[in-house]
């Protein structure tokens, strides 16, 4: 049995913001099924009582003072923006609203 | 869409509401959550950005050991437990606001836990649990273009400015609140009241709603007496005191106007309009949300050092609730004064008047009387009201040096209100000042007097009452300006006759 | 004088120090090189010459006002284009960031500029690093100089490349799951991965947050001990840099040339060294192995049972945390954008940009990540995957109880023909196989050159306990001092 449908994978990608191609959607199906089966191994390793590590360096607090350093110029700022206005970043309408946060 | 709504005392008699407050504090820190970018409100678009807060491609945060210390503060002032060990989550989704598409926030390893927060409302104190207080990054602001409204809707292009992003923002999230019944409204506004007096207090952020330092997500739902809690909405773009009560109450009406005829509610977000005092739906989502939350690689756990936990906590200020009953103790208010004391939002103002020198009986007196009025018929928060603690104090000491009296004392207040300047100048400026000099009030006597034989001859019969119309008189021609106990005895003394 | 190309960075930066050569010299001869033979090898994506020769001026001028320069000035340095340099394209091997010139510089540019480097370009490399074989960089693959029909490596194909093609002494790279180490085993150069934290993040375009580490590459392990000097240490920019000094690297580089590892304990990791490896790189392997105990190293084979879970591990890891960072790429503040006709909403123009700017493995790992951290997955993958990383962790632990360092065949197979992998992608993950349990536990990993097979050169990997740097450089550059260099056909 497939470990992930096209159905699936085109859900992935518009999660992802990715436009893809019909073709596109049937090699990725293809091929994430291949890996996804592979990379299931991990359910083979009796880990239930193992702690999971994000990190692989023991550190902790690492804070940085409250100190203002010096910004970017909005010309700075902008230099790589696609399209700016008004020293905002411009962008087409938007569709969906903000529901986080 | 203008649907009757049933009445309130129907709504609360039928249904008992369930409300939740999700609050974000922006903290003053001088600098931003991850970089050292300043965090000083306004400022011209795009001037307050560095590559991290920008999220440019290879940039890394780290963490403002102000804002660690901050929330930290807050949890130990909201009771709450602090995590021995905990760290920041990733949260996935994609907006323009946001530079790197997610937002740095807590998970399911929130610094402080399990608080609450003691709050009056109608002379009882209400318990409200904390669920968790967590740290997180500010987005920036968009701007809508081409709409009619400046509103998302019907915008042909947004332009977004990056100052806003990476301020840090606590959010602070009760457990739902059952049990409140009609108080609800007055319970949510009361809380977010008390939380920003508390926050207030630690310094830690000025929390003014109308800048948005200080915004709030109110969550309502109702249920039939005994049944299950009901579906809950979420109502944001409550910016005010005011409109956190009005959201509460006008979501209860609308809510039981739906469930009255039969309908459900849907689990959504709802915005709140201010002008109207109502809600209307927000855009519905494509499709669920999964911000697939996981731990931020970038940043390492925090693990608050418990002596230094120990240590912000022996440092807490006096909290509002402590400090509040200092004062009634002091000023020797019943519980019902100083519940309308608290109700005007007065406490802090006749605090810092009686500290200016005023009796807390004469400071308690113009802040509940004249001007409480004042702010009534305008529409404003009293401390909004454009008198400060230090002119009513000034004020009060015109009246105890005998330079105004009472009625004259008004007019002034009324001049401070309006921006005419400082009482004294008031006083000088329109005129106003109590006429001591008895020679000058001495024939002003002696003209009333003969201007009224019979009222005169009355006083003189021992009708001492009529002496009031005499008092008048004088007060006409003297346009106000003499002291009513003075004058009065200075006509008793003119015809001879003992006050 | 003899070709400055040819030359280590240790000899360049003592002609330079000794006035017998200028540092200006020293980088036109590279520029030239590079001239000659880079449409063949495609190394570079792009060469500053400009900067380059500026930046020698400037060396040049400082040591005729009497300064005393750091031991890599005038030292041409070849850097991936996965590291922000302020002014200079950065694509990431990216159409999403084409004609990106970031206003700022990475950590480890800086100190490489203040250390009196010589930045001549920046080399090309996989998408985004995702890749064992440079060929998914969207601007055309890398050719390995030992055999231009085939691979370099990857994903820093470019770095590994432009050493054995005599480009450049020193380059920079970023490993992830053995971008350093991999390409510099089948180019027949030198790849040390540092202990994730021994060097800055700040500035690398991020793959894989918790994984990746940018180290040095160079033909030799003198040569990159002091690249890794240069660059590494704690910087307060980067919260996982390691606050503490690190390990003289070069002084171990230099102990172990000596040729002595008279108690030494080396680790053969047992689950690399059965069927997983070509004959050929098994034997080169062994003979190598016979050299490190000549040398005195006392060899004793160690189990590391979960290794054989790292690769689906890190396919979950990588992918998850990827999936996450590469969000940003969204045509709103730099980079690409595509389909904005004033009529399509942001959503469209988000979705065709990426659609456009990201190629296939790119995307795949993106979709894979996605999935991992979905809810309803996330325990079963991503969870999981982080379970297994703390009992591969573990291993490590256990083994250096035994051993002083582990050593393995870097890669499985030498350099495969260019082509051969592309239609599948997991057998192209393969290659990593014994680079990726050192990302997982952190620690730091060398590739160093210890023989050919079918005239191809295979890598030697040593891996040493986190902060214990300094082990593997000894102990690369003890089998270096027996083994020899290897110098590739000529172009």
């Amino acid at each position: 049995m497939a470990a992930i449908s096209r159905e699936e994978v085109a859900h992935l990608a518009r999660l992802s913001r990715l436009a893809v191609t019909e073709e596109e959607l049937d090699m990725f199906a293809g091929q994430l099924d291949v890996i996804l089966q592979a990379v299931a191994q991990v359910g083979e390793v009796a880990a239930a009582d193992i702690p999971p590590t994000s990190h692989s360096v023991p550190l902790t607090n690492i804070f940085r003072e409250d100190v203002v350093t010096p910004c970017l110029t909005p010309q700075e700022a902008l230099s790589g923006a696609p399209d700016a206005e008004d020293q905002r970043f411009r962008v087409p309408r938007i569709l969906t609203e903000d529901v986080a946060s | 869409m203008t649907t009757t709504l049933p009445a309130y005392d129907e709504v609360v008699a039928r249904y008992e509401p369930v409300i939740g407050l999700e609050t974000h504090v922006e903290l003053g820190t001088n600098t931003k959550m991850w970089c050292g970018c300043p965090t000083d409100f306004g400022g011209e678009p795009n001037t307050r950005v560095c590559p991290v807060c920008l999220g440019l491609p290879g940039s890394l945060p780290v963490a403002n050991k102000a804002a660690i210390e901050a929330i930290i503060r807050i949890g130990l002032a909201l009771n709450c437990s602090i995590a021995e060990w905990c760290r920041f989550a990733r949260k996935n989704y994609f907006y323009p606001d946001m530079p790197k598409n997610f937002q740095i926030s807590q998970y399911d390893e929130p610094i402080c836990v399990d608080g609450y927060l003691d709050v009056e409302v109608g002379g009882e104190t209400v318990r409200i649990e904390i669920e968790r207080v967590h740290l997180e990054e500010d987005t920036g602001k968009t701007l809508h273009v081409g709409g009619a409204t400046g509103r998302i809707h019907g915008a042909t292009e947004s332009l977004v400015d990056y100052n806003r992003a990476g301020i840090p923002l606590v959010e602070i999230v009760t457990k739902p609140i059952p049990g409140t019944g009609a108080l609800a409204p007055e319970v949510a506004r009361a809380y977010v009241t008390e939380l920003r007096d508390v926050i207030r207090t630690l310094g830690v952020s000025d929390v003014r709603m109308e800048e948005g330092s200080l915004r709030c997500d109110v969550n309502t739902s109702l249920n039939l007496p005994g049944a299950e809690w009901g579906t809950r909405t979420e109502t944001k773009n409550v910016n005010s005191l005011r409109s956190v009560e009005r959201a509460v109450r006008s979501e209860m009406l609308r809510q039981a106007s739906v469930l009255d005829a039969g309908g459900r509610i849907t689990q959504e977000t709802r915005h709140f309009h201010e002008d109207t005092g109502d809600t209307t739906p927000g855009r519905s989502k494509e499709t669920a949300t999964d911000y697939r939350y996981f731990p931020e690689p970038d940043l390492v756990p925090i693990a608050p050092d418990p002596a230094w936990v120990a240590e912000l906590k022996a440092a807490l200020p006096e909290l509002p609730r402590v400090h509040r009953r200092r004062l009634q103790q002091q000023w020797g208010l019943s519980d019902l004064d100083m519940q309308s004391v608290l109700n005007a939002g007065a406490v802090e103002l006749i605090e810092a008047t009686v500290a200016a020198g005023t009796t807390p009986a004469a400071a308690r007196k113009w802040w509940l009387g004249e001007l409480s009025r004042r702010a009534n018929e305008s529409g404003v928060e009293l401390a909004e009201i454009g008198a400060t603690p230090a002119q009513v104090a000034e004020l009060q000491g015109l009246v105890d040096a005998g330079k105004l009296n009472d009625k004259m004392a008004r007019t002034v207040l009324e001049g401070v209100v309006d921006g005419e300047g400082s009482p004294t100048e008031i006083m000088t400026n329109r005129g106003l000042e109590v006429v001591s000099d008895t020679g000058a009030l001495t024939v002003a006597v002696d003209e009333a007097i003969a201007a009224n034989p019979a009222i005169a001859d009355k006083i003189r019969s021992g009708k001492v009452a009529a002496v009031g119309a005499l008092v008048g008189a004088v007060m006409k021609t003297t346009r106000g300006q003499a002291d009513a106990k003075t004058l009065r005895e200075l006509i008793l003394e003119r015809l001879g006759v003992q006050g | 004088m003899s070709d400055l190309t040819r030359m280590t960075a240790t000899e360049i930066a003592a002609l330079v120090a000794g006035g017998e050569t200028s540092a200006v010299e020293v980088t036109q001869a590279h520029l030239d090189r590079i001239t000659a033979v880079d449409d063949r090898v495609h190394a570079f994506l792009h060469v500053d010459t400009e900067g380059a020769l500026a930046a020698a001026r400037a060396v040049d001028e400082r040591r005729a006002a009497g300064e005393v320069l750091g031991p890599l000035a005038g030292v041409p340095v070849a850097v991936k284009d996965v590291l922000a340099t302020r002014g200079v394209p950065t694509t990431v091997g990216s159409k999403i960031l084409e004609g990106w010139r970031p206003p700022y510089d990475a950590t480890i540019v800086q100190r490489l500029r203040d250390a009196g480097t010589v930045m001549l370009g920046k080399t090309n490399m996989d998408e985004f690093a995702m890749g064992s074989s440079t060929e998914y960089s969207a601007y055309g693959p890398t050719h390995n100089p030992w055999d231009l029909s085939r691979i370099p490596g990857g994903s820093g194909g470019g770095s590994a490349a432009a050493l054995a093609a005599y480009e450049a002494p020193l380059a920079i790279g970023s490993d992830t799951g053995g971008s350093i180490r991999q390409p510099g085993a089948v180019t027949g150069t030198v790849g040390a991965k540092p202990t994730y934290g021994g060097t800055s993040r700040y500035g690398l375009v991020a793959f894989s947050s918790s994984l990746d580490t940018p180290g040095p590459c160079a033909r030799n392990v003198l040569d990159a001990a002091l690249l890794h000097q240069v660059i590494g240490g704690h910087d307060p920019r980067d919260s996982t840099s390691i606050p503490q000094p690190m390990p003289d690297v070069v002084a171990a580089a230099k102990l172990g040339a000596t040729g002595d590892l008279t108690g030494v304990r080396l680790g053969i990791v047992s689950e690399f060294v059965g069927e997983g490896a070509e004959p050929g790189v098994m034997a080169a392997f062994r003979e190598s192995v016979d050299a490190l105990a000549k040398l005195g190293a006392e060899i004793v084979e160690v189990s590391c049972p979960t290794f054989a879970y790292a690769l689906p591990a890190y396919y979950l890891i990588a992918p998850s945390e990827c999936s996450s960072n590469l969000a940003r790429f969204d045509g709103v503040r730099f980079g690409l954008r595509v389909g904005d006709d004033g009529n399509r909403s942001l959503e469209e123009v988000m979705s065709l940009t990426r659609e456009a700017g990201f190629g296939p493995e790119v995307k795949r790992r993106i979709m894979l990540g996605t999935y991992a951290l979905s809810s309803g997955y996330y325990d079963a993958y991503y969870g999981q995957a982080q379970k297994v990383r703390t009992l591969i962790t573990r291993d490590f632990t256990a083994a250096f109880e035994q051993v002083d360092a582990l050593i393995s065949p870097t890669t499985p197979s030498v350099a495969f023909p260019m082509g051969a992998r592309t239609a599948d992608p997991y057998q192209m993950y393969l290659a990593d196989l014994f680079t990726i349990p050192t990302n997982l536990y952190g620690g730091p990993g060398i590739s160093v050159p210890c023989g050919l097979s079918e005239g191809l050169p295979v890598g030697l990997q040593v891996m040493a306990p986190t902060m214990a740097d300094d082990r593997m450089y000894r102990v690369a550059a003890a089998l270096e001092s027996a083994v020899g260099t290897f110098t590739p056909p000529a172009l």
